[in-house]
């Protein structure tokens, strides 16, 4: 809470506005906002079937997968942004193959953002929900099954809407920390504003050269997440 | 003979540690010098620092690089540090001004920018002109740190416009992309591509000279050990020191 | 539509291998202690866990036959089946989770539906369609559980305890209610509880389960008489015990002889209700055949009467009323003479 409260205190509220419209700032704020809630859209579509996997199934290796997973979130995310350029970059294992063939390259470009912050933010959805359908009942889906009801509409049917909180609330984190996502992002999709520029690359760069630009931009990614998150916990957690 | 060493050196290393304005015992340089130098100095200061060492025993140095802006306003936040070593004027101006320099700024080496490229070069790039080409891509420093301002000089005076596919945080993440193969070229320090070893050959270019980037030094005001601090300062432009820099590429000023 | 089932299931420490048949329209209920296997069996049969050998048969179709590689899938085996605490999906009203069966099997949403409230009107739950399981009483989610199975049209319907969720009163009425809706279902109907009560309402025959074995079948009437094991005798309260028969005498283990009236020999049961003992404090002269002494154990209530836990030649319990046993003063190790009129017991073949 400290280092907050030094950043409210330390701004420069005086010349608040006219940095606010700042050109880049709008820009890396909707291209943040963008990249966060498509990478957590990532997240679900990948996320959610492979904690089903590791919560449902047994298969061989398991506990090396489910290790795996947390795996982005112990690596520092630099490291992180290296090991994505050395699969998708243009010399990457698969990079080169999706050039050769759709012409696909994903450094530099928004969608490497995207990438960047599905890989680190993706443990935070994956454990989340892994841990809703271990704590879900199985029995309802063995109901389901004894009703006709084979694997996929059991899924969406039945343990979907079970574990819907604990979806959303991996969502949620999912998307805080694709949010605030530096490290990966800049060693992967590089800086580039408008293109790969988010908050907080901004953040950093302009922190090399003017600390009150650097406040703001830290305050007006602080504000509008807060609040995002704000809306989405009354709306979601609050229900559930 | 080596105990004694030792006893003298945690000694001076317990008075370096002091209120900062008692010179170390025996009226010689002592103790621990701390500098906070430019991430392009990080090879040259540490044989720099070893040559130092070695003229004066019983001294340590302990090095802190990182981006000189950075480092700028970690001293400026009140950084314990002796020495600070900056990759621009601009960026050193920013310690004057706040008041933390003991003395003028020197400056003691000079850098220039090269068109960095692979290893032999494959798309034959010989000129900031080729950089304009659409199917070249080329990374810069963002404008923000010295490498960007001291490329968009260079480009200006070639009268070349260049679209980069990135802008990156310092010269050493520019540098990192040319070598993962992401990027065809990348304009940085020539000390940065001989740094570099053999994965990276520098083009030398006339337009270079119009963004010649000066390293300043300067002792700082509020250092824990002032002699050592001003021992370093003075050392850095003794040919000795001179030489292991111009060996990394740098120019003498 | 018949059942024809060996199910073979072995986990450390335990074996299942009970053999289990159903007729069309028959209701069997599997009735055994506390893990003897009987909700395993039930989950064998419904295909949620895999035989390690035997088979299921159902309607002439090999649903299981582990030797033979044959495994149906829960959802292709069309058995319905009423879980213990009925399982209805929370986040669905009750209408919803009637119609998931025939919406699962391809009906469209509107017949699924239809169907659906067709089968709550029928359980009399009409106007709760509407609500969450949450909403309703212990008997109307048994009741919706119930349409929920049925609204598949199974060829077997199985029960997991269909009662044992219900408090006392509610079960009186849900059990009447449950037998009428048993009897619609065309198909076989196999009911597992622990409750005797509830198996010789509800089931036409019963198929004792003991620690994996089948220990006993028959319909109620013949299990209730003529019990086998201590578990079906304490069931049904009688004093149970083997001996072997010679004339009208059957001699138990420590030499006690039992008469009884009817002609037999070899190995077989004796039975007799706690009700046909009688105790005196000094031995009786006269007509009954079996007295012998024996020391008050323990003594409870046990309806209107005392039940007596009796030790000596054989260890038997005796109902007097609470007036003979302030009368005879009993109290746990006070010595009394015990008879048993020959007619009261009852022998057959063990």
């Amino acid at each position: 809470m400290l280092p907050l409260l030094g950043l409210l205190i330390r701004a420069p509220w005086q010349t608040l506005p006219q940095r606010l419209t700042a050109p880049g700032v709008l820009a890396a704020l909707r291209l943040s906002l963008l990249t966060a809630t498509l990478a957590t859209v990532v997240c679900l579509l990948l996320g959610v079937p492979l904690a089903w996997l590791l919560a449902r199934t047994t298969f061989p290796g398991r506990g090396f997968v489910r290790a795996l997973v947390t795996v982005p979130l112990v690596l520092p995310p630099v490291v992180g942004g290296v090991a994505l350029l050395l699969v998708f970059g243009r010399r990457g294992l698969a990079g080169e193959w999706l050039d050769a063939t759709f012409g696909l390259t994903l450094p530099f470009t928004t969608a490497g953002v995207v990438v960047a912050e599905a890989f680190v933010a993706m443990p935070f959805l994956v454990i989340s929900v892994e841990g809703a359908l271990r704590g879900a009942d199985a029995r309802y889906e063995e109901a389901a099954a004894t009703l006709g009801a084979g694997r996929w509409t059991t899924f969406r049917r039945v343990t979907l809407p079970l574990i819907a909180p604990g979806v959303a609330a991996g969502a949620v984190l999912c998307w805080a920390r694709a949010l605030g996502e530096f490290g990966a992002t800049i060693t992967f999709a590089g800086n580039f504003p408008g293109r790969t520029q988010t908050m907080p690359l901004a953040v950093y760069l302009a922190l090399e050269q003017d600390l009150d630009a650097a406040i703001v931009l830290s305050l007006v990614l602080l504000v509008v997440s807060v609040a995002i998150l704000a809306g989405l916990r009354d709306r979601w957690l609050g229900a559930a | 003979m080596r105990v004694r060493a030792f006893v003298l050196a945690v000694v001076l290393a317990v008075a370096g540690c002091g209120d900062g304005g008692d010179p170390p015992a025996a009226g010689g340089v002592g103790g621990t010098v701390t500098v906070l130098a430019a991430a392009s100095l990080t090879e040259s200061f540490g044989r720099v620092g070893t040559l130092f060492e070695q003229q004066h025993p019983g001294v340590k140095v302990t090095f802190s690089f990182g981006g000189s802006s950075g480092l700028a306003q970690q001293i400026t936040a009140g950084a314990p540090a002796d020495v600070f070593a900056a990759a621009s004027p601009a960026t050193m101006k920013t310690v004057v001004d706040a008041g933390d320099s003991a003395g003028e700024p020197v400056t003691f080496a000079r850098n220039q920018l090269v068109l960095a490229v692979p290893k032999g070069n494959p798309k034959g790039l010989t000129s900031l002109a080729a950089l304009a080409k659409p199917e070249v891509k080329v990374a810069l420093c963002a404008a923000q740190v010295p490498c960007g301002a001291a490329a968009a000089k260079a480009l200006t005076a070639a009268g070349v416009k260049v679209t980069p596919v990135t802008q990156e945080q310092d010269v050493r993440a520019a540098l990192a992309k040319l070598k993962l193969g992401e990027v065809d070229a990348a304009l940085i320090y020539r000390t940065d591509a001989r740094a570099a070893g053999g994965d990276v050959d520098g083009v030398e270019f006339p337009e270079s000279a119009s963004a010649v980037n000066d390293y300043p030094v300067v002792a700082l005001k509020k250092a824990p050990n002032p002699s050592g601090a001003g021992a370093f300062v003075t050392f850095v432009r003794t040919p000795q020191a001179q030489q292991v820099l111009a060996d990394a590429g740098f120019q003498r000023p | 539509m018949s059942l024809d089932a060996r199910i073979v299931v072995r986990r450390p420490g335990f074996v299942l291998d009970a053999e289990l048949a159903a007729e069309p329209g028959e209701v069997v209920a599997l009735l055994g202690p506390n893990g003897a296997g009987k909700t395993t069996a039930l989950r064998a049969l419904a295909g949620l866990i895999a035989l390690d050998d035997g088979y299921v048969t159902l309607d002439g179709h090999r649903l299981d036959d582990p030797a033979a590689g044959v495994f149906t899938a829960p959802e292709h085996r069309r058995i319905g089946v009423v879980f213990q605490d009925y399982l209805l999906f929370p986040h669905l009203s009750a209408l919803e989770n009637v119609a998931f069966g025939p919406r699962s099997r391809g009906s469209s949403r509107a017949d699924s539906r239809a169907r659906a409230a067709d089968l709550l009107a029928r359980v009399g739950l009409a106007e709760h369609a509407r609500r969450k399981p949450r909403e309703l009483s212990g008997g109307q989610a048994q009741r919706v559980a119930l349409a929920r199975a049925l609204a598949t049209e199974p060829r077997l319907l199985l029960l997991d305890e269909p009662l044992a969720a219900l408090d006392a009163r509610t079960r009186l009425e849900t059990r009447a209610r449950l037998r009428g809706h048993l009897g619609t279902h065309a198909g076989p109907t196999v009911l597992v509880t622990h409750d005797p009560l509830d198996a010789m309402m509800l089931a036409d025959r019963l198929v004792i389960l003991e620690e994996g074995r089948v220990v006993q079948t028959g319909d109620a009437a013949t299990v209730t008489s003529r019990p086998r094991t201590d578990y079906v005798a304490r069931l049904v309260g009688l004093n149970l015990y083997r001996g072997r028969a010679d004339a009208g005498a059957v001699r138990l283990p420590g030499d006690f002889v039992l008469t009884t009236a009817t002609e037999r020999s070899g190995d077989a049961f004796v039975a007799f209700p706690p009700a046909a003992v009688a105790l005196y404090a000094d031995r009786p002269d006269g007509s009954p055949r079996n007295t012998w002494p024996a020391t008050v154990a323990a003594m409870a209530r046990h309806g209107d009467a005392l039940r007596v836990e009796l030790t000596g030649p054989i260890a038997v319990a005796a109902d007097v009323t609470p007036a003979a046993a302030v009368q005879l003063g009993l109290e746990p190790g006070r010595r009394v003479w015990a008879t048993l009129k020959a007619t009261e017991v009852t022998s057959y073949p063990a």
